[in-house]
């Protein structure tokens, strides 16, 4: 963890966004992470895409549950409510926030003990509700509060800092998250902010349950020599797929792409992904086919990264329920009481 | 013709008992039975004992007539209707003497004549049925309704009234309609034929149901959350509480859907464990939507750790736990008082719970409406402790009312308005010396924004490890937890001060402790009553356990858990609090209650048969 205090003013200079605030009004307090932590720059680009969407800070609601991951929803958007509950119990929290409010934009943040272990029935459990939030995993094998033990999500042969060998298979969410219906699969590292920023920008506008796995390796406890989520092996073995940029709704697409090789992709409120896919024969649009090849690359120890799979015509919870366009927890009582006229109708049935 | 063998009249004033398979369709033919009672005017209780079983095995359904309106079991039994072959002996033990039973005498059973205090009716229903009607299941299902006609003609229950209520049930299905009035006709023939009808116990009309209804606690309870403004129900499917969610949905479907764009304005979600049902609710709540969840103990057990979370967190929710028989899974279809200390003080760490404790149906509702407030006002989450009698049972209680000038009471939420004029807003500050400090709602002002942990925090929202400022928070807490005693319902009494005695019992003891009460009184002993009904414990409380020598403390669990509370949570004497347990899994009979008070008093003991009970 770092010990310098931030200034308190900001620079005039500093650039702005569309309603005139500055990255600086959308960071939080201190992380307390240990210097070089890979979940520091997931803060950092997701300060860097909220703010580059010009969301208003209060808009967001940020959500986790407990671990080095779900410590950072503290560290970016102080302007916006956060809830650090409990071990696993995040997507049940974010499911009631998102039933009583589907207004505004939830960030899950979460890791791999987290989502994978004890919260693994509720990870999928919202996958299935799919609810319209962005779910991070910032995942590194590794459980850092309880210093050291293997994730759910470490490797075969992947070795602990005291050399011990993980002999179980790994649970990755990417895989899991393809099998159990999640309409928009992405993976990235935490070290490409030029990847996750436009990904974290999708995912926000994604109508829908959004997953993102972020490689992001804890420099602490899974840092070295043997590890398969290391800064070192996951460079070497990661390889982007297919890359997404976020465009806004009014926005006209600027960047030329050769035709065959970019898909735009239109969100629900009209902005758009533009897919460009970095190798020919993956469909993004196609689970079965972005399924096996994820398998077979994982199987060589490879990690593919990028917007993986995307379907925009899912229907998200809301949708599915029928629920009316107010938010309800903005209905007024008038509304929603029946009135004394109406129970004395209801009781003739008992009578 | 048979002749009963106890012409001792008795009217309006009996126990009727069927005992038949389950899944063989003889809810609808008790159902009818009560509700007709009901609509002659006469006070009638009824309660389902059912296994934890889709069918084929035993379920008994008892029908207490009682003119005086006594809502609790006699323990006896006047009238049995042995439907079930499994059960024959069993049921025949249980027939107190003078009684009656019924059975089916397709298949003569001989061994039944074996008593000789009581009077048999053999009755052929199965070949009545078998000769009438065609297809198996028909058969089957009409058998109840042939004897609910038999009743009908041996305790002179209007037939019309009868007729009118197959009518409703069954409308446009006419061929349903013909062979059920028929079956019903074919049973009360068959009985006025054979029998001396009516028996010297019988129904005559009376006008003492006229602003009652029939309404179960699951139902009542459903009700009260629409009113109180419910907008989230999030539940996992476990009996008995599954019927709450039910019928709130169905409430949902008719009074809140928008008539204009057919779009819901509520949202039900069933979770995939009881853990992820109060998680949705506490995101809700927290959210700003009322929400609440409907569970019984296992799931209880199950949300300790959330529940804990809303504690120190101080989110509102609303959870029903309608008790069941455990430990454990237990046995799921009865009924037990037997999550009072799981509730007070559920989760790791100091926590203490407020506790709301329906007494019936009717309080299922008001209390419910309540809790939110309640829920909301004090940022915690409020537990409504009804139970399987009460909330799966039709219970007679006066006609729900309802006030339109409620609006709910959201506690200390500040508005935008609130929240701009504020230099800088602490979530968990007192600024008002009640324990309660202000809370803000997601997507209303960045100036409001907060950070909500289960970790250690201060007044401030921020977290901490500090061992002031993590007390200070604390101490609050408990202080919230004073203020809560004066906002919850307060008992209520028969008799305060007047004798040296006293009762206190709580939720559905209270029908049994009534009777008991005007029982002991015809033999000279007198009591003052206290019906607690809420946790903390409000001054009453300790005023009521103050002014009496000797107390006796009726509850249904075995570990006297409502008198470990309050030696726990009041300055009462233990020495003088004397328990009457009851927990065989069938609701408390009146019987119970003055056999405990007679036997603590060293009076001699009358004891009534009450076999069914199981009585430790």
């Amino acid at each position: 963890m770092s010990f310098i205090p931030k200034p308190k003013v900001a620079h005039p200079s500093l650039p702005k966004n569309e309603l005139g605030l500055t990255r600086r009004d959308y960071e939080g307090v201190m992380s307390t992470l240990c210097a070089g932590c890979g979940h520091d720059s997931v803060t950092a680009a997701i300060i860097e895409a909220v703010w580059g969407l010009s969301i208003r800070p209060e808009q967001v609601v940020k959500l986790s549950g407990i671990g080095c991951s779900s410590k950072t929803t503290a560290y970016f958007v102080s302007g916006g409510h956060g809830f650090n509950s409990v071990h696993g119990r995040m997507p049940s929290i974010a499911t009631g926030a998102i039933a009583a409010n589907k207004d505004l934009y939830y960030i899950g943040v979460s890791g791999d003990g987290d989502t994978l272990s004890i919260g693994f029935g509720q990870f999928a459990h919202a996958i299935r509700r799919n609810i319209n939030m962005l779910y991070i995993i910032e995942n590194n094998g590794v459980y850092g509060l309880t210093k050291g033990q293997f994730s759910a999500s470490a490797d075969i042969g992947s070795k602990t800092k005291r050399g011990e060998e993980n002999l179980q298979p790994p649970i990755d969410p990417v895989v899991a998250g393809l099998t159990l219906g999640a309409g928009f699969v992405a993976r990235s590292f935490s070290g490409d902010k030029q990847q996750l920023v436009p990904l974290i920008q999708a995912g926000l506008k994604y109508k829908g349950f959004a997953l993102i796995d972020v490689l992001s390796p804890c420099v602490t406890f899974n840092d070295h020599e043997g590890s398969t989520k290391s800064y070192r092996f996951v460079r070497e073995h990661y390889d982007e797929v297919v890359h997404a940029d976020f465009v806004p709704p009014a926005q006209e697409i600027t960047i030329q792409y050769s035709p065959g090789e970019a898909i735009p992709v239109t969100m629900h409120d009209g902005s758009r992904i533009v897919l460009r896919k970095l190798d020919e024969r993956y469909d993004p649009t196609r689970r079965g086919k972005a399924y096996n090849y994820l398998r077979d690359r994982l199987a060589k120890g490879e990690y593919v990264t990028g917007l993986i799979y995307i379907d925009e015509k899912g229907r998200d919870f809301h949708e599915v329920n029928g629920t009316t366009d107010t938010p309800i927890n903005q209905l007024p009582y008038e509304v929603l009481t029946p009135g004394a006229a109406a129970l004395e109708q209801i009781m003739s049935r008992y009578r | 013709m048979l002749q009963p063998a106890d012409s001792q009249e008795r009217v309006n004033d009996f126990v009727i008992k069927l005992a038949n398979v389950n899944g063989t369709g003889s809810a609808s033919a008790n159902t009818l039975l009560v509700k007709s009672i009901f609509r002659m005017g006469v006070p009638v209780m009824g309660k389902n004992y059912f296994p934890s079983n889709i069918q084929g095995l035993p379920t008994w359904y008892e029908i207490r007539v009682s003119r005086d309106g006594y809502v609790a079991r006699s323990g006896r039994v006047d009238i049995m209707v042995a439907m079930n072959a499994e059960t024959y002996a069993k049921d025949l033990k249980e027939v107190s003497p003078g009684g009656y039973l019924i059975y089916d005498s397709t298949w003569p059973r001989p061994a039944l004549l074996k008593r000789d205090d009581i009077t048999i009716f053999g009755m052929p229903f199965a070949r009545m049925c078998n000769e009438t009607f065609q297809g198996v299941r028909a058969r089957i299902l009409l058998k109840n309704i042939m004897y609910a006609g038999a009743l009908a003609a041996l305790l002179d229950i209007d037939l019309d009234i009868m007729r009118t209520m197959l009518g409703e049930t069954y409308g446009r299905k006419r061929d349903l309609l013909d062979s059920n009035v028929r079956a019903l006709e074919m049973g009360y023939a068959y009985a006025k034929e054979h029998f001396a009808c009516p028996l010297p116990l019988r129904i005559a009309p009376m006008n003492k149901t006229a602003d009652y209804i029939m309404i179960d606690g699951n139902t009542a309870a459903a009700l009260g959350c629409l009113y109180a403004g419910a907008t989230v129900g999030v539940w996992y499917p476990i009996t008995p509480s599954t019927s709450l969610m039910d019928a709130f949905k169905a409430l949902c479907q008719k009074w809140r859907v928008d008539p204009v764009t057919g779009k819901r304005n509520y949202v039900i979600i069933q979770a995939e464990d009881e853990l992820a049902a109060l998680g949705a609710v506490l995101g809700a709540s927290w959210n700003g939507a009322r929400a609440f969840t409907p569970t019984s103990g296992p799931g209880i057990s199950l949300m300790n750790e959330l529940i804990g979370l809303a504690y120190y967190a101080e989110i509102p929710a609303v959870i029903f736990d309608v008790q069941r028989v455990g430990p454990s899974t237990g046995m799921p279809t009865r009924t037990q008082q037997c999550d009072i200390l799981l509730a007070a003080y559920a989760s790791h760490g100091d926590t203490r719970h407020v506790l709301l404790f329906p007494n019936s149906p009717e309080e299922c509702f008001y209390l419910s409406v309540q809790a939110f407030d309640l829920a909301e006002r004090l940022q915690t989450p409020v537990f409504v402790m009804s139970d399987l009698d009460i909330g799966m049972n039709d219970w007679m209680c006066p006609v729900l009312k309802w006030d339109d000038s409620y609006r709910p009471d959201r506690g200390k939420v500040l508005s935008k308005e609130e929240i701009e004029r504020l230099d800088k807003f602490y979530r968990f500050l007192d600024k008002d010396g009640d324990g309660i400090p202000y809370r803000t709602l997601p997507g209303v002002h960045p100036k409001g924004a907060y950070f909500t942990r289960g970790s250690g925090h201060s007044q401030f929202g921020t977290y901490t490890e500090d061992s002031t400022e993590y007390q200070i928070v604390l101490d609050r807490l408990k202080r919230k937890f004073d203020t809560a005693k004066k906002l919850v319902p307060s008992a209520v009494f028969e008799g305060r001060n007047e004798h040296d005695l006293g009762i206190v019992s709580i939720g559905s003891c209270d029908g049994a402790v009534r009777e008991a009460l005007d029982l002991l009184k015809r033999r000279g002993i007198r009591a003052d009553y206290m019906r607690v009904r809420a946790f903390p414990f409000g001054e009453e409380v300790e005023e009521f356990l103050a002014a009496h020598s000797l107390v006796f403390v009726v509850e249904q669990n075995r570990d006297a858990q409502l008198r470990s509370l309050l030696t726990l949570e009041t300055s009462v004497d233990k020495a003088k609090l004397r328990s009457i347990l009851h927990y065989s899994g069938l609701p408390i009979p009146s019987s119970v209650v003055v056999d405990g008070v007679l036997a603590g008093l060293g009076e001699p003991v009358e004891r009534f048969a009450d076999v069914s009970a199981g009585r430790a």
